[in-house]
């Protein structure tokens, strides 16, 4: 097992250098350059200015001088300074909007399994009743629906026409004059909206999972077997069946760990939350190279990471593919 | 951009790269029965409440919103306007423009030309202190400058310093410069911010902790910057030209548009810029009048169709004369900006001083454009195109995503332009790849963009026949020799009539030239919240007066 591990581990690097060099040249084959982008057409902005700013950033050397550089540096993990006019550690930028990113995706990612499951197991169980099928429409619709839409005229609602939510951010003005008790209450306030919408679009994907994956199940011959026993469903469906229908679960789990830092771009724009998909949408549009590299290097080790999780977690939850 | 205390609102952003706009609107058009079903059901509220002017009080907060965080708070290193925004209330200049955009004195109460023009002395305040309560002198001017020019400092705003031939610190209050030409624009160039030089001097600028907390002389000290949230600023009591009546600013950070309308009406923001169709149908109910003011003023730009010279069909003046002539100008405007805007003729909006009303107009004759194009030796063909020498006149406007406005005039364009025969196919592409492949590259026929107006009038960089290079702005090939002497007559001198006669000479040539159509220059509209009084829209925009504004005591909303 472990050899095994250290094997997988030792494979990650080529993948990493691989997913690096790519995502490097694609990026510097975008056409636009970082620093003088905003400033692109404007008249107070002279050639000779450019060029000096080019040569600041280095981008007067060859590609592969530059990735040379830039790799030199990553694996002393020093992800480096930001292109962008600001000029700060990458690692800091990153760093400010993880927190907000992850606790979110936690929340919404706990409220989809604990919602999904039980969803996805009702519907195995009484399938092709008509709770079943509204059950279906609704987790559907909440996939289908564009969270934008949604997320606006929620906000109209609850925001502008009933005053009761907060409409975007995630702290009241007044936040630093509330005791302990109200300013979680105001945190909370502030993350309904955002996480349930979330979580709505989410459901879909885990519930279908579970029920197609019990559906499965149900039709083995062992379940047969267990009912000719004479055992009430209720053991039946707990200990025999969903035990075993769980297991691809357990892959949804791994595969979400990369997903955790990442954040969309329209929704955090529209809830004015700052996270991680703001931060990577900025820096494309700057082409603010070190930090862009930086998420996507961190993206593609957590994915494979996850990847790696997702199949030791098998292994222990499934004695058929324990490796030696 | 020149810098510019309290100067604007930075509408250029709307003009020169809007790529937020396109989304937005959809998304208003799926929102549009909700909002009427509001306005059923706001509150009742004395209506006359905040009619009452009152009297000048200190208090209260003013909330604004930006879509993008400001990067860095030392203006010459920040090129995005939300920096600009929050640093103007921070830096001074030693000029800067007035309501009517005349040069007044700012950290220069009054500064001498010498009689060759190529000397400015500048005479500074004497009193003025940083916030940090070091004072102000004329060593912090030329560090300031020796800053600018310093080729390790990545600012993108040296060019018009680079032309300063030698400055001096005459006494601490004192400060000259010397060009070796007679420079125009060098004066306003001035109105640049003022950097610490007891903060700044032997450190790195680009890692300064002065980008996220500043440091300045101006009507507002930094408080807090929450990333990702919100700037805080609070009024500067020692300021020179007295303590502003607002006692503090936020600029929350709310990157979508929809998001930040909805906050307008909830009353989490007080002042925010509205596209046209927020500005006259959105907000046109009882609620939000009795609640917001609304301003408007032109803003600084103007949007055209460019046309690259070195076209065969192109070439000729009276073909770009007969499009002209076949663009409905009125349509676009009551169309597409719902009436938010004026017809454009030339470079300038119509309330500068250098704008020449008499020139050459082009209103909509389709009879005119047939007949000039006909001159040009075109005939119709058997479906109805024009041909010359066997080739269909035909061409690709090229447009930047993400417009819808410009996307839109382009779609009227074609329709008035098929007309008279003209074939015209539309592309829209990315910003980035629309400047790098296309512009500057030369390949296009003819684009839509939009220029933003700057406040002093010298365009040498557009229209000047040597500004023709790669990355630079003269991309249509203009040439014309008498504009060039023009445009280089009206640099070199300070003489403000002089000026006015080579600009208005320019403009004449334009009009007759046509190397744009010149469409239209939007106006800027903005709600401000009922309570703060004292604002007045001028030619400058509405924010030239800010440290003016106030809230009478009764109306305040903030207490603290």
């Amino acid at each position: 097992m472990l050899r095994y591990l250290i094997k997988r581990l030792f494979f990650m690097i080529p993948m990493l250098l691989g997913i690096t060099l790519i995502s490097f040249i694609v990026i510097h084959l975008t056409p636009g350059e970082p620093g003088v982008i905003e400033a692109e057409m404007n008249p107070k902005v002279t050639k000779e200015v450019r060029e000096r700013i080019r040569a600041y950033y280095g981008l007067d050397k060859p590609l592969h001088v530059q990735y040379y550089m830039w790799l030199k540096r990553i694996v002393k993990l020093d992800f480096g300074i930001s292109f962008a006019s600001d000029r700060r550690p990458v690692i800091d930028k990153i760093k400010e909007r993880i927190p907000v990113t992850i606790s979110i995706n936690l929340i919404s990612m706990v409220l989809i399994f604990i919602i999904g499951i039980p969803i996805g197991v009702y519907c195995a169980k009484h399938k092709d009743t008509t709770i079943d099928k509204a059950l279906t429409a609704f987790v559907f619709a909440g996939y289908a629906a564009p969270t934008f839409w949604l997320a606006l005229l929620l906000m109209m609602f609850f925001g502008v026409y009933l005053e009761i939510l907060p409409i975007s951010g995630l702290k009241s003005f007044n936040f630093h004059e509330l005791s302990f008790f109200e300013k979680i209450l105001d945190v909370a306030r502030h993350l309904i909206l955002p996480v349930g919408i979330s979580a709505f679009g989410g459901l879909a994907g885990i519930s279908r999972y579970m029920k197609s994956s019990l559906l499965e199940v149900l039709r083995q011959e062992y379940i047969t077997t267990a009912y000719a026993k004479g055992l009430p469903e209720d053991v039946v469906l707990k200990k025999h069946a969903l035990r075993n229908a769980l297991l691809p679960v357990i892959t949804i789990i791994g595969l979400s760990v990369p997903g955790l830092i990442g954040g969309s771009v329209i929704f955090e724009s529209i809830f004015s939350i700052p996270g991680m998909g703001q931060l990577f949408y900025m820096s494309v549009m700057a082409r603010d190279y070190p930090t862009i590299m930086g998420i996507l290097v961190i993206g593609a080790f957590l994915t494979l990471l996850g990847n790696l999780l997702s199949d030791i977690l098998y292994a222990v939850a499934d004695p058929r593919i324990r490796i030696g | 951009m020149p810098y510019n205390n309290l100067g604007l609102l930075y509408f250029n952003f709307y003009l020169c790269y809007n790529n937020q706009n396109t989304m937005t609107i959809k998304k208003y058009i799926l929102l549009i029965p909700l909002i009427f079903f509001c306005l059923s059901c706001s509150s009742a509220k004395d209506p006359g409440f905040y009619e009452e002017k009152g009297t000048p009080a200190h208090g209260d907060t003013i909330i604004t919103a930006s879509i993008g965080e400001p990067s860095n708070l030392i203006p010459i290193l920040a090129t995005d306007s939300p920096s600009h925004e929050v640093a103007s209330f921070i830096y001074n200049g030693l000029v800067k423009y007035d309501k009517n955009l005349r040069i007044v004195g700012n950290l220069a109460e009054s500064w001498d030309i010498s009689k060759d023009n190529l000397t400015i002395t500048f005479h500074l305040r004497k009193g003025v202190k940083w916030h940090d309560g070091a004072p102000f002198t004329a060593h912090d001017v030329m560090f300031t400058y020796k800053l600018i020019i310093n080729p390790k400092t990545p600012t993108a705003y040296s060019g018009d310093f680079l032309l300063v031939k030698e400055a001096k610190v005459i006494d601490d209050y004192t400060f000259q410069v010397r060009y070796s030409k007679p420079f125009a624009p060098g004066l306003i160039s001035w109105s640049t911010a003022i950097l610490p030089r007891h903060l700044l001097e032997g450190k790195d600028i680009t890692t300064s902790a002065l980008a996220r907390r500043p440091i300045g002389t101006g009507p507002y000290k930094f408080y807090e910057w929450i990333p990702g949230e919100r700037i805080v600023l609070v009024a500067n009591e020692d300021y020179f030209e007295g303590r502003p009546y607002i006692d503090r600013y936020i600029m929350r950070i709310i990157p979508d548009s929809a998001t930040m309308f909805l906050e307008l009406k909830r009353y989490g923001i007080d002042m925010m810029g509205l596209t046209p169709l927020q500005a006259v149908r959105q907000t046109d109910y009882p609620a939000f009048k009795r609640e917001f003011n609304k301003f408007r003023y032109l803003s600084f730009g103007y949007v055209y169709l460019g046309y690259n010279l070195k076209h065969q069909f192109f070439k000729d003046k009276r073909v770009r004369q007969a499009i002209s002539y076949g663009i409905n100008k009125k349509e676009i405007i009551d169309g597409i900006l719902m009436g938010q805007g004026v017809e454009a003729n030339g470079p300038y909006k119509p309330d500068m001083w250098a704008y020449n009303n008499n020139v050459k107009r082009y209103p909509y004759d389709k009879e005119k454009a047939k007949e000039l194009l006909k001159e040009a030796g075109f005939n119709t063909g058997k479906d109805n195109i024009l041909y010359k020498d066997g080739q269909p006149f035909e061409f690709t406007v090229l447009v930047n995503q993400g417009n819808d406005v410009r996307i839109k005039c382009a779609e009227l364009i074609q329709k008035r332009l098929s007309e008279i025969g003209i074939k015209v196919k539309i592309r829209v592409i990315e910003w980035a790849s629309f400047v790098n492949e296309f512009i500057d590259k030369r390949n296009f026929e003819a684009v839509i963009l939009g220029w933003s107006v700057p406040h002093d009038p010298d365009i040498f960089d557009i229209w000047h026949s040597s500004k023709q290079g790669k990355k630079e702005l003269n991309f249509i090939s203009f040439e014309n020799k008498e504009v060039d002497e023009l445009l280089v007559k009206a640099r070199h001198t300070l003489n403000m009539e002089e000026r006015k006669r080579y600009y208005y000479r320019i403009q004449e040539i334009l009009a007759e030239e046509q190397p744009y159509t010149f469409l239209f220059v939007p106006y800027a509209n903005v709600a401000i919240h009922k309570r703060f009084k004292g604002i007045e829209p001028a030619p400058a925009g509405l924010m030239y007066d800010f440290i003016r504004w106030y809230v009478p005591e009764r109306q305040m909303r903030y207490k603290q």
